[in-house]
Parts: C-alpha cells; structure tokens; sequence
C-alpha cells in the first residue's frame, strides 16, 4: 500500500489552484462570522453615546437618567478610561475625555438587556458641550492659523520614526531630500506642475464592525471581534485597561472584509470597556451601516502638489511632492500612511532628484486608518496622472516612456534604498498588450468618445521595521496535519495558501492540511497584524520553518529507527521513503506513538511539534531631515493597469470595455486566489475612482448609506477584465512569493484618469470621476453642448 | 410588545415561532431560529446579505416584517443543499472561486437559485441585473458570474 502511494505523481501544491478550505462552510451558511456565536440569554447589548460636534469641550456628562431606566446594567464615560492607546502614535482614548474632535466620537457607551433599551438609554444621557472652532482642511489645519486640535501633542508616545510637530496641528512630517531638485529644474526640458484632492472614502465590508466582550469574576477578559489584528488589539486594548496582555483573549472567527478597517483598535475597545463595569456578562456591540459609515477609520483625504521633470528624451530627472494628509481627529495610524506615502513618493519610477514632504495634519473629521494600499493609491492617483502628461509634453509614447523610466534592479531609491529585481517591465508589456495600447480605436458609437489609459505602481508592506509571525505544525494519528497560526483569514484565502505551503514543506497531500481556527490569542501563536499584503510572506515563511522543523523532527526518529541517515529519506505525498533501502512507512501513527528500535532496543520520537518564528531583521530607520537610510523597507511588489473606456457625451457615463491588470507577485502560490484577488481590488479601485466619496460639509459625513454612497455592483463590472501576473521571485519570500493583496487598487484611479484624458483631452483633479463631473468638464470646455 | 404566533415552512420544515410585532424576517431568521448563514449588512433594504426566497421569490429578510410571515414558504442559504448535497450553484460557485470572504455569499446563492429557477439560461446581462441588488466589496462579481452562468449550462 505505502509502496504504491509514494509512487504516486504527487500533485506539486506550491503555483496549484486548489479551492480554497474554508468554502464549504461559506456557501452553506455554516462558516462562523462574529456575530453568529451564541451567548444565550445573558447577552447584553451595548450603544454608544457620539458626539454631534466636530470640535467642542465636554463640560458636563449626566448619566443618572440612563442608568435608571429598566434594562440598563452599566453605563460608562471617558472619566474611567484616561489611557492613551494608539498603534503608532498614542493620541487615542476609547471615549472622548474632555474634548470631542469628530462628529460620531464616543462620548459613552449603555450595556443592556436589548437594543431598543440601549438605544434609549443613550438618548437619555445628557452631555453639555462647548463648541470650538474646527478644522476642515488640511492645508488650513498646518498653517498657524488653525486652532489646535490636539494642544498636548509634545506629550504624546510615538515610535522614533514619527515626528510629530509639538503645538501645531502636524502629527508628522516626513521629509525626502534626494539629490538636488532645485538645480534639476534647469536641465528639464518638460515640466508638468498639477494639484490633486483625493477624498476621503470608506472601506465598506459587507459584514459591519461587530465585537463582543466578557470579564469573568477574576478578571480575565475575552473578546470576540471581526478583526484583522487580534494580537495588536490584545496589546492595546491591555495597555488602555491597564490589564495584562495575557489576562487579554481575543478570539477572531471569520471576517466579513476587512480592506484595513479592522486592523489596529476601534470600536472593540468599548464592549470592553463596558465588560469590566458589568463582570459575568458577555456584551455585544455591532455597528449599524451608518456607523460603519461615519464613525469608523476612514481613507484620510489628500491634497497633492506634485512637480515633476524629465529631459530631452523622456529620463525623469526631477520630482517635488507636497502632501497635505487629512489625518483627521486622532493620527495614531495616519501618521505612518503619510510615512508610507513619504518613502514611497517617487512611485516605481527611477528619479535622482527628489523633494517630498508629507504631512500629516489633524482635522476634525473622522479618523483615517489603514485602507488597502494605504498611501498608495493617494499618491498614485496624483502622481500617475502628471507623469502622463509629463509623457505626451515630452513627445513620447506613453509605454515607451513609463519602460524606460520604470524602476529596475540596482536603482537608487528614493530614500537611498537600493531596489530588487523586479518585473515591472513585463507587467507594462502584459497590459500594453492586453489593450492595444497605443492603438487608436474607433468607438462603438458617434455619441461616445473612446480612450485607453495607463498606469505602474509599487508598494511595499507598510508597518514598523520588526513585525513578526510565527506558527507551528502538529500531526494526528491519521497522519493529517494541523497548522497553526494567528493572521487572519479575510477573505483573501490566506488559510489556504498557508495549507499549501505547510503541505510543500512537509511532504503531504494539500488536503491533509488543517488550519486550527479561529485564531484565538490564547492558543494561536502571534502575528503581529492581518495588514500590508504580508502574510503570504511573513507568514508564509513562519509556516514553512514550522513545517520544516516538524519534518526533521519526523526524519530524524525514522532514520534512527532504522539506523539509517536523515540524508537517505524523504517524505513524499506523506510517506516517508529511504532513497538507500527503499523502505517505506506512513506517517500515520508514528507522528505521535514514535517508532520501536530494532532488536527491542526501546522507542525513538514522540508527538511531532514544528515551530517557526519570522521576523525581518534589515529594515533601518530613516534620516528625518532627508529620508534616508540603507534600507526603507522590506521590499515592493510592482505593478501595471490599464483601462480602455468609453465615454458617452450625452451623459458623461463611463463605459468600461476593457481593463487589464499585471502584478509581480514572486511566486503565485495559488494563481487562481491570486486572480481573484486582482480582480477584486480592481472592482474596489475602479469604484473609487468613479462612484466613492464620503461628502464632509462641517464634519457632517452626509451620504452615510449604500443609497447616496454608491460602490460598484455587478453591472458596473461588466467587462473583461485581463490578469496576466508576473514571477520575478522575492530572495527571502516562501517558494519567491510576496504579497499582493492590496495592490490591485492602487493604481485604477489613475489609470482611469489618464484613460478619461485620452478620451476627452481634459484631466480631472478630484476623483471620483463620476458622470456628471465629466458632462460638466465637457460641456466647460466646449466638448459638447 | 405583544407577541404573535406564526407557523410557516423554512427549509421544508414546519416551524411555529412567536414573534414580537416589530421582528424582522431576518431576525427571527438568526435570532429565533438559529439559522445564522443568512446574513445582515445593512439591515435597510440596500445590500442583499438577508436575501432569502419566500414562495419562490428572493426578498430582503430585513424589510420583511416575521408577524407577516404566516404560511410563507421560506428558503434560506442551510437549505440549498438537500441531504448533504451540494445544488449545483453551490458547487459551481466553489468550483469557479466566487467566494471570498463570504459575506455576501448565502445572498448571492439565494438571488442567483431564484434567477436560474425563473430563467434555466440567463444571458451575462441578466445574470448581473439579477444579483444588482446583492453587493459584494470583495470579488468584483467576476467569479460570481462565472459560476451562475456555469451552472446555467
Ligand atoms: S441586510 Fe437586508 S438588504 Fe442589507
Ligand atoms: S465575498 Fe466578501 S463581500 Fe462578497
């Protein structure tokens, strides 16, 4: 029988798309999300209290009323949690304290036996205001005529390579000097000088925000949340309670999406907060779509200035970036979007002289967070559409132009960073391609205008230089293995790319591979955030030592079972076999009972237990007057999109005909989860860039529904979309694979723009490119009348 | 609240259930029947994740009132398979890597029944408009069309 299995041509599980091991449970309704675990009759029902100001002092909180209502167990104000938390910069607190800083800030929060009780207690909670003057604009909110929102930023505890800006509203300022831009300017043949404003917009997973949170009588308390980020919330939520991290459990079941909206600590930190008023009581607290809408982390607005020159034939010789982030109330994560956006501000472009100065400024509108991509898809939004225009200046076919300046193998970055190899020319070709770039083409009809456009990008996994992972790798009698791990499945099938590589370094069939979930803090071994596109990297390396030290500990009990060498055996399709003696076991029993000796001399082995632990140890800090250093990051995935359209006059509706989009992604574990993660966040680009805006009038987020904040539905999609990826492998990813999550969105809204510009012969500065800003753009301009 | 008894079929099964006046169909759904895989993203009409089909038409579980529920025939997401078998558009959708994270998914399954069971060969348009009202943030609906149009076939 073993004889025949290992004989057996074994499906290679590293680049096969096998179906994802958690699709069962989703497509019969048995998958658990938060929301689906029952806590029977004891469960409480948590509100909160949100400030209606953008920017006003707490004078007086009366909770006397609320508490008296029948149903009530526990109300809570900011007075009990005083703690600032934040994942970057600590300027957070779970409930407003003494001032409020955005429309839909907690103020308090009401635990009680229903919702509609809840909800009246909170009407009953009376709070005085005082109103102050707030800040809308960024911009505004840098100058020294903004009032301070945040007046004890110098007391803040930031990382080093954060700079905040003590009695001003800048909660970090990161610079670039590279070279010398200022002379660069006269050996430019072509400038092209454009202003952008990127707004705000809202991650919208279908499943909202949901958490629920129990203290038991020794107070230990466990939370069950939609989260991409258990362990980082274990740790700050502790830090807010001045618990310890492990009297902290936090169990993370499936999650609905996630786009960065639950990583780090929002909302899950106030059924917390109420749990240690109300010992015994689980209590849930579940965003309504409003909330999720105005309340929660948003994508922070951008104003980019950008400057940018090239020579005679076509080299890009100068750049000048100057962004003004809208950090909003609280920049505890903002403040590296706006890091992320500094060292990356040349795009994957080859640039000698480069100035930027990103900045990251409090306002008061909601709080920007991480949101795929972050940074990225700002930055190229601004920078892809000048680099456009710089080309057609210049005389140069736009692929020509965007080959000859894509950034290569050796080049200088722009934090003095040198780059990796990497297959950015493939990824233009693969589009260029695929749409015919460069071809003019008729439209369908005399009353449409046809265009095609495109666009590079890179990004690289934004987070501290030392995020770790780690996991490990256990057997059962039937010789199935068991992975665990502690990132997050969201979606993005990364239990599964995990399975396969568990399953590659060990020597198994793909379906013998578990994943033991949900991830829970007190089981799972850590992982620092479900963010960056760094799992399938981090993680992946982590799963792969495991699974690796889990193999030789199975080599090394059947070599001295047999008085053989670990050299002469392998594992194949889950059999152990001898090279020298062609023997043969399955791995099934020995994996846990060990293996008798020869000739009754005892037992070798035990339960096979593989660890493995990964952490990047390279990354360096950063000059913080010019942005330079060894090494900014990890590394970047590079990529191309590109959009063939048309553009109806009468109306101004953009029709897609086409769209094409190439990543380098290393390795593709599994191509098919890659695909559909590239057409995903091409839907979710391409929705930015024409439908998404959260519309801010006074800090009023006032489209805070599906109705009046559209994002993209079946028939908006209803075009070929081409996926061509690219392998130029990673030296230290698993197999040469690296993350590529986050990047398909990235660059849509320029390469939309571009495309519209092909079109019609008229840029567009603010996105979302919607119908009627593109009508009145052509009527303005005489195009149609 | 006053609570008012009523008896209907989900996943072919005869339930009486008391409901208070103001319980949505999707709340009793989850709530008083334990059936969790319908889903709710909005709760106001505009996503989808509630789509169950009551007498054979796909509904948002969320703007239906249970009290109103008397005598309906309803199916939700844990009744598509019948007796541990997959329904075809179960099968096609994993089959072609329609799903994600997951959300989204029992709704589309359940618009997507109701369009094969009314129109057996949809063209590409008809399969969108079908699920227009079903959103998904994570797919770009790609797959998802792929795999009601293979199950079409
Ligand atoms: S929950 Fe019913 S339509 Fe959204
Ligand atoms: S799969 Fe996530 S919303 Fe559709």
């Amino acid at each position: 029988m073993a004889n025949a299995k290992s004989k057996e041509q074994v499906i290679n599980p590293i680049g096969a798309s096998f179906t994802r091991n958690d699709v069962y449970e989703k497509v019969t309704g048995t998958a658990i999300y938060t929301d689906d675990f029952q806590f029977g009759n004891k469960l409480l029902y948590a509100r909160a209290k949100r400030s209606p100001y953008p920017h006003a002092l707490i004078k007086r909180i009366d909770t006397s009323k609320a508490e008296a209502l029948p149903g009530v167990k526990v109300v809570v104000t900011g007075k009990d949690f005083p703690n600032r938390i934040g994942l970057y910069l600590q300027d957070k607190t779970i409930f407003a304290t003494d001032r409020v800083r955005f429309i839909g800030e907690p103020v308090a929060a009401v635990a009680a036996t229903s919702e509609e009780v809840a909800m009246k207690a909170i009407e009953l909670i009376e709070v005085e205001y005082e109103e102050l003057e707030a800040v809308f604009d960024a911009e505004f909110g840098a100058s020294d005529k903004a009032p301070l929102i945040h007046p004890d930023l110098d007391k803040y505890i930031c990382p080093n390579f954060i700079f905040p800006k003590a009695h001003t509203n800048i909660a970090n300022h990161f610079k670039i000097r590279k070279g010398d831009v200022a002379s660069a300017w006269e050996k430019c043949a072509y400038i092209v000088e454009r202003s952008f404003k990127i707004p705000h917009i809202q991650h919208v997973p279908i499943e909202t925000h949901v958490a629920v949170a129990q203290m038991d009588e020794k107070g230990k308390v466990t939370v069950w949340a939609s989260s991409q980020s258990p362990f980082a919330q274990r740790n700050l939520i502790a830090h807010a309670l001045h618990i310890s991290q492990s009297d902290l459990r936090v169990i993370a079941p499936m999650v609905g999406g996630g786009f960065g909206s639950k990583a780090g600590v929002t909302m899950e930190a106030v059924p917390v907060a109420l749990a240690t008023k109300c010992k015994g009581w689980p209590i849930k607290f579940i965003l309504t779509r409003e909330e999720e809408f105005y309340t929660n982390f948003v994508r922070q607005g951008l104003t980019i200035h950008v400057k940018v020159g090239c020579d005679k034939e076509g080299n890009l010789l100068a750049l000048k970036n100057m962004m003004y982030w809208d950090g909003g109330a609280s920049t505890e994560y903002g403040t590296n979007v706006t890091r992320a956006g500094g060292y990356s501000s040349s795009g994957p472009y080859d640039i000698p002289n480069v100035e930027t100065d990103s900045i990251c400024v409090y306002t008061n509108h909601p709080i920007g967070g991480a949101y795929r991509g972050f940074g990225m898809s700002e930055l190229h939004t601004g920078l892809d559409q000048a680099i456009d225009e710089l080309a057609e200046k210049a005389g140069i076919d736009k692929v020509t132009f965007l080959k000859k300046n894509g950034v290569s193998e050796g080049d200088v970055l722009v934090t003095g960073m040198i780059m990796h190899k990497n297959g950015i020319q493939e990824c233009i070709d693969n589009v260029a391609k695929s749409l015919k770039m460069g071809e003019k083409e008729k439209p369908s009809s005399p009353d449409r205008l046809r265009g095609k456009g495109i666009a590079i990008m890179w990004k690289a996994p934004a987070m501290p230089p030392n995020p770790g992972s780690s996991a490990w790798v256990e057997m059962s009698e039937d010789g199935n293995v068991t992975v665990g791990l502690g990132g997050q499945e969201i979606g993005q099938g990364t239990f599964t790319v995990m399975a396969q590589m568990a399953a590659a370094a060990l020597g198994v069939p793909y379906e013998k591979v578990r994943i033991a979930g949900p991830v829970d803090t007190q089981y799972s071994p850590y992982e620092w955030q479900t963010v960056a596109s760094r799992l399938t990297w981090s993680m992946g390396n982590a799963v792969v030592l495991a699974a690796k030290d889990a193999r030789r500990q199975i080599l090394e009990t059947v070599a001295e079972a047999w008085k053989e060498s670990t050299e002469d055996l392998d594992i194949i399709n889950g059999v152990v076999v001898s090279y020298k003696s062609e023997r043969e076991t399955s791995l099934e029993n020995i994996v846990i009972y060990g293996m008798p000796k020869e000739n009754n001399e005892g037992w070798t082995g035990g339960p096979i237990v593989g660890r493995g632990s990964f952490m990047p140890k390279y990354v360096t800090n950063l000059d913080a007057e010019t942005g330079q250093g060894p090494r900014a990051v990890v590394h970047y995935t590079v990529g191309c999109e590109g959009l063939d359209i048309e553009i109806d006059k009468n109306t101004g509706t953009i029709y897609v005909l086409k769209g094409a989009a190439s990543f380098d992604v290393g390795k593709a574990i599994n191509p098919a989860l890659v695909k559909a993660q590239v057409e995903g966040g091409f839907a979710q680009g391409l929705s930015s860039a024409m439908f998404e805006e959260i519309k801010l009038v006074k800090g009023v987020m006032t489209n805070p529904s599906f109705v009046d904040y559209r994002i993209a539905t079946a028939p908006d999609m209803d075009f070929p979309l081409d996926t061509p990826f690219v392998e130029v492998p990673q030296d230290d990813g698993p197999w040469g694979a690296r993350g590529v999550g986050e990047h398909p969105m990235v660059p849509t809204i320029a390469a939309l723009g571009n495309a519209i510009y092909d079109a019609i012969g008229i840029r567009l500065f603010n996105p979302p490119y919607s119908a009627e800003k593109i009508y009145l753009a052509m009527l303005d301009k005489g195009l149609v009348k | 609240m006053t609570l008012k008894t009523i008896t209907l079929t989900v996943n072919d099964m005869v339930e009486t259930v008391d409901v208070p006046q103001n319980m949505t169909l999707l709340q009793m759904i989850r709530e008083k029947l334990s059936l969790t895989g319908t889903k709710n993203g909005c709760a106001a009409g505009e996503c989808g994740a509630c789509t169950v089909l009551m007498n054979g038409e796909p509904v948002n579980s969320c703007m239906v009132l249970a009290a109103e529920c008397e005598g309906a025939n309803i199916t939700t997401v844990e009744g598509l398979a019948k007796a541990g078998k997959l329904s075809k558009l179960q099968d096609t959708i994993i089959q072609a890597g329609g799903v994600q994270c997951g959300f989204c998914t029992p709704g589309m399954l359940i618009s997507a029944t109701a369009l094969l069971k009314r129109n057996p060969n949809p063209t590409d348009t008809e399969v969108r408009s079908a699920i227009v009202g079903n959103l998904c943030r994570c797919t770009g609906y790609v797959r998802i069309v792929d795999a009601i149009k293979m199950a079409a076939k």
